[in-house]
């Protein structure tokens, strides 16, 4: 069963598909680009469609998600944690 | 799909267009004349009317954004013919010999000097002989060059990016080789991929007119922009489906045009192309206003991604829904023609999910009615440029 998908190896974030994703729960991504499977360990509830952290991230760093920079990180951010509005701002407007 | 010997059946036009749709269309020039439209599509069975909030004293590049978007409305191949209502008779007719210039059917009222009960008369009695006479015209069998295929993606969250976008992706990839029309927009919603489109601009001279377009938008956000625009763009619903930044949401946005489409060419809002190939119209990314410019500049087909559920139709353009969330699919299956969300569970391949789409597109084509056609939805929005004056 697949938790999360992955656009392209080396992106920062994945997204969550299934409902219902628990903290502390152990998660089967899948990275598109590839077709591989990678295993991680949600660190926050995280609701469909939303994203979790890859790796660990520090305030000033850039998120890749579809191998393109999508903004810059404003909060400290875990691996497997919840990475959305509150942790990732835009670098445009 | 092989789609070399691929055919649908529309209707074929005076200029040589052919639609999938047979409307006799009432179309109300400004916001007056709205009553009168919608009482002789009331009075008329098969006509219907699009009335709209504008069309008094607007000026410049703004009225003529509103008269092309008017007379490419009526225009579009999905209409047969046109009864076109005006407060005053010099615009009616001038919308009305702008449509006219296609050769189909085009009658003109003015209200001034009528009033409504006389002008709602004598357009209902033109509505009724043109009603009848399109009720007789048949469809015929016709190459799948023919058909114009336009995209716009609305509430997406990030599903869309990896779901139901790269679906229209993987449809637009396997029309392109066979002269079909194509087109995308949502200018703003580029931003952060803008250097993607301008990568597959088919010549320096469309880069070029790419970027200025792209650039006029981002001077305009730049202008009035009093935040980041976190809650417009991305939208509250983007949000709270998942997407986070502009540059994400645009990411996903430009997954629609394929990985092997060209862009070959560029054109304001609700221009006409002039050849076959993928277009890029500079638009707004609100979905309404959008599909409603794909309409005025010919299209007969819209492919529209959905993630958290958006509803939209289009009075004479229909538009198809397709959506990857499981969630959506489950909570507004009325609102869906396409269920992709096998995609994020690996038990449908994208080839798989194009070639869904690419049926229900022909189907459509053919006749078939959509969920927004079957449920009512009509959204009609002009796009404005500035203040009236």
């Amino acid at each position: 069963m697949i938790h999360f998908v992955v656009h392209e190896e080396g992106d920062g974030v994945g997204v969550v598909v299934v409902e219902g994703v628990k903290a502390g729960q152990d998660l089967v991504g899948w990275i598109m680009e590839d077709n591989k499977e990678i295993r991680m360990t949600a660190k926050s509830d995280i609701p469909i469609g939303h994203k979790l952290a890859l790796k660990d991230y520090k305030p000033g760093d850039s998120v890749i998600k579809y191998g393109v920079d999508i903004g810059k990180v404003v909060a400290p951010i875990a691996r497997g944690e919840h990475t959305h509005v509150q942790n990732l701002k835009t670098k445009r407007w | 799909m092989d789609l070399s010997k691929a055919i649908f059946r529309g209707y074929k036009r005076e200029n040589g267009r052919v639609g999938v749709r047979n409307h006799v269309l009432i179309l109300p020039v400004d916001d007056l004349s709205n009553a009168a439209a919608e009482a002789v599509a009331n009075n008329i069975k098969g006509a219907i009317a699009i009335p709209h909030p504008y069309g008094r004293l607007q000026f410049g590049a703004d009225l003529d954004l509103h008269f092309r978007t008017l007379i490419g409305t009526g225009s579009n191949p999905n209409v047969a013919a046109v009864v076109v209502i005006c407060i005053e008779d010099g615009w009616a007719k001038k919308v009305a010999d702008g449509i006219k210039a296609t050769g189909k059917p085009v009658a003109y009222f003015g209200i001034e000097q009528h009033g409504d009960h006389d002008t709602i008369l004598r357009a209902s009695k033109a509505a009724k002989e043109y009603v009848q006479w399109a009720s007789e015209l048949q469809r015929e069998e016709r190459p799948l060059k023919d058909l114009w295929v336009s995209t716009k993606c609305g509430e997406s969250d990030t599903t869309s990016g990896c779901g139901a976008n790269p679906t229209v992706g993987n449809a637009f990839d396997k029309l392109y080789p066979h002269k079909v029309t194509l087109c995308f927009g949502e200018t703003t919603e580029l931003t952060g991929g803008e250097h993607l489109v301008a990568a597959r601009c088919r010549t320096d001279e469309v880069r070029k007119k790419f970027q200025f377009m792209f650039d006029r938008y981002q001077a305009i956000i730049d202008k009035h922009k009093t935040s980041d625009l976190s809650d417009s763009q991305p939208t509250k619903g983007n949000i709270a489906g998942g997407l986070t930044t502009i540059e994400e949401k645009a990411l996903g946005n430009i997954q629609k045009i394929g990985r092997k489409c060209m862009v070959d060419g560029v054109i304001d809002k609700a221009e006409v192309p002039t050849g076959p190939g993928l277009w890029f119209m500079d638009s707004s990314s609100a979905a309404a206003e959008m599909v409603t410019l794909c309409a005025a500049s010919g299209y007969v087909v819209h492919l529209f991604p959905t993630g958290q559920g958006n509803v939209i139709g289009n009075p004479i353009l229909p538009v198809i829904k397709l959506c990857a969330n499981p969630r959506t699919v489950r909570t507004m299956s009325e609102h869906m023609d396409v269920d992709v969300s096998g995609l994020l569970r690996k038990e449908m391949t994208p080839d798989q999910a194009g070639d869904k789409l690419l049926d229900c597109m022909f189907r459509t084509a053919n006749g078939r009615l959509t969920a927004a056609e079957a449920l009512g939805h009509r959204e009609f929005v002009l796009t404005r440029l500035y203040e009236s004056a």
